[in-house]
């Protein structure tokens, strides 16, 4: 391999590693929705688009840094998903139908609504945030000057990864730390178990979904400064956080973590060495390879956690 | 009377280009009737085997291309793609049923999406192939005027409605309902469950096939974004059968009247136009609230509704 091969290996897998970490926190949010209510929330891309337009509306009127908006959009999201849950997921999980798939059904509904809402209000044009750091970046020849290979990084880029794993790191606590988060858990191993235990299984299921809701607001921030958007960009990120929980092993939230970055090391590499139409392809191709040989996830291989079946 | 509804609906609808209706209306109605297939097929899968697919536009759009490609490929017109696409979208079916019928319930229904998704990319990718983006435009329309069109459609709708009906009726329908209400349950009465979800996901995906082949010859041209679209096929399927009746014969053709209209009407409202998703979504979620069982399903429940407002007998 020629010193030039080499760099470009290693700058996509740099870049495959950032982009995961992204990736991971989107899925961490459909993953606790997952994991405590059992529904799919396929309204999640939009939940993330309603992130990125608000980032963008503060970043384009008030001159609010994406990073900053993160503060103001995830208890925004937050609010909106306890909104959800409470109005209109709730009374559909008690109303009887033939199909147990209405709740997800209803999700669909959601998203179609939002992503509509937001053309009618925005337009269905490509927006970006010109943050003015946006094509800074760092060079391993200017720290290292006999280094063998240059390597790149992108500030935007490491900085929204550097953000999604404090915001990991922040759930690891809030979930294995704090009494709500024990409860959250219990909810999502044994419903039934919690409930006796004096779990207000209710409240959790709200929570949870104003949670999830909120991470993948504040993921949308991140994402704002080195993507750009769209109305319709929902979709996309839905079924990204789906392969990714299928990946990881469904409900599990370190198989999130996990998936995420081989999703986003295997996306950067098709771009690369395939093309770039092809990625998503990539993309898909993971979730079929995963759902034929490990259906269980990266949580079956790990065997460190189990939620019921 | 009742017995015979079907007979007499039909024998209606053969009547209807007598009456020399307009070109739109026309289109209109072939649209009504080909959502109305599409909707059946999905009831089979979705209503009656309780496997909700999100990806029908796969199949649909399997279908159209089968049609295109006899006619950009091999230059034999588009036609030939009714009995060739049995075997294309049969093979397929069976492929994507390998893959997702490992999953249940909702995951099955994502699994399925994600399909819907791939096909598209792929489609839109292999440019040898399919002609990528560009589509394929068939230069002859078989007929200008739309009747033959209709009697063709219709046909397909009458032998589909009876299809279904047959099987819903025969051993393997019970089959499927057995499956839906309790899998596990029906796996343990000895029904091979994966077998017959993949029966029901063949026969399914073949007939959703068919209104893609029939789509190809009608419109005259078909590219990836049109026949492999997410919102505007797979989604609207469901809402076809959702807004219907879920599990009943009849409720795909309510629904698919209900929504081809409602899609004309809101489109015609300058202003509007752009917003028909938000309307789109929002009587999703009213029905699956309100009437869970679409229109027919919950008919009654309709009928007392209104009832309440007139005096009590």
């Amino acid at each position: 391999m020629t010193a030039i091969q080499t760099e470009v290996l290693l700058q996509t897998l740099i870049s495959g590693v950032l982009l995961g970490g992204l990736y991971a926190l989107i899925a961490l949010g459909m993953t606790i929705i997952m994991g405590v209510m059992k529904i799919i929330n396929l309204a999640h891309g939009e939940l993330m688009m309603v992130g990125m337009y608000i980032a963008f509306v503060l970043f384009s009127w008030l001159h609010i840094d994406p990073y900053l908006s993160v503060f103001i959009a995830a208890p925004f999201l937050f609010l909106l998903g306890i909104g959800l849950q409470k109005y209109l997921i709730n009374p559909v999980m008690k109303v009887d139908s033939i199909l147990p798939e209405n709740q997800v059904i209803l999700t669909v509904g959601i998203g179609m609504v939002l992503a509509n809402l937001a053309t009618i209000i925005f337009q269905s044009d490509y927006r970006q945030t010109p943050v003015s750091y946006g094509t800074k970046a760092w060079y391993l020849r200017d720290y290292w000057k006999d280094s063998p290979v240059d390597i790149s990084l992108s500030m935007p880029w490491t900085v929204s990864f550097t953000m999604a794993l404090l915001i990991t790191a922040g759930l690891w606590f809030f979930l294995t730390k704090t009494d709500m988060g024990k409860s959250i858990r219990a909810t999502a191993q044994d419903l039934d178990a919690a409930l006796l235990m004096g779990v207000n299984v209710e409240r959790m299921r709200v929570v949870t979904f104003g949670l999830g809701s909120a991470l993948v607001g504040a993921a949308g921030c991140l994402f704002i400064p080195i993507y750009y958007i769209y109305p319709d960009i929902g979709g996309q990120f839905t079924l990204i956080s789906f392969v990714i929980t299928i990946l990881g092993g469904l409900g599990s939230t370190v198989g999130a973590i996990i998936g995420g970055l081989i999703l986003g090391l295997f996306e950067s590499l098709t771009a690369t060495y395939v093309g770039m139409g092809w990625a998503p392809v990539g993309r898909f191709v993971i979730f079929v390879a995963a759902l034929i040989f490990i259906p269980g996830g990266v949580a079956s291989l790990l065997r460190s956690r189990k939620f019921g079946k | 009377m009742k017995k015979h509804i079907t007979y007499i609906v039909l024998g209606l609808l053969a009547l209807v280009p007598l009456l020399g209706l307009s070109s739109y209306m026309m289109h209109i109605l072939i649209l009504v009737i080909m959502w109305s297939v599409i909707g059946m097929a999905w009831n089979l899968l979705s209503g009656y085997c309780g496997q909700v697919s999100f990806g029908h536009a796969a199949f649909f759009g399997v279908g159209a291309y089968t049609a295109g490609m006899l006619y950009s490929k091999l230059g034999i017109s588009g036609w030939w793609g009714f009995p060739a696409s049995v075997v294309v979208v049969a093979v397929f079916a069976l492929g994507i049923g390998y893959i997702c019928l490992r999953l249940r319930g909702p995951y099955f229904a994502l699994a399925t999406l994600a399909m819907g998704v791939i096909f598209r990319i792929v489609a839109e990718n292999l440019v040898g192939v399919t002609g990528g983006d560009l589509g394929i435009m068939l230069r002859e329309r078989t007929w200008i005027d739309k009747t033959w069109y209709f009697y063709i459609i219709l046909l397909v709708a009458a032998v589909t409605y009876y299809l279904v009906r047959k099987i819903i009726e025969s051993k393997l329908g019970y089959y499927f309902v057995a499956i839906r209400e309790d899998q596990d349950a029906a796996e343990s009465l000895g029904i091979n469950t994966t077998k017959y979800k993949t029966i029901a996901l063949i026969l399914s995906a073949v007939i959703t096939g068919f209104a893609g082949v029939f789509y190809t010859n009608y419109m005259g041209y078909i590219d990836p974004k049109v026949v492999f679209a997410l919102h505007d096929i797979s989604i609207i399927t469901i809402m076809v059968v959702m807004v219907g009746g879920v599990a009943t014969y009849w409720g795909p053709v309510v629904g698919a009247i209900i929504m081809v209209l409602l899609a004309e009407i809101i489109r015609s409202i300058p202003k509007l136009g752009t917003a028909h998703h938000t309307l789109f979504g929002v009587l999703l979620i009213v029905i699956i609230i309100f009437l869970p069982n679409g229109i027919v399903g919950d008919f009654s429940k309709l009928k007392r509704l209104f009832g309440m407002r007139s005096p009590a007998p």
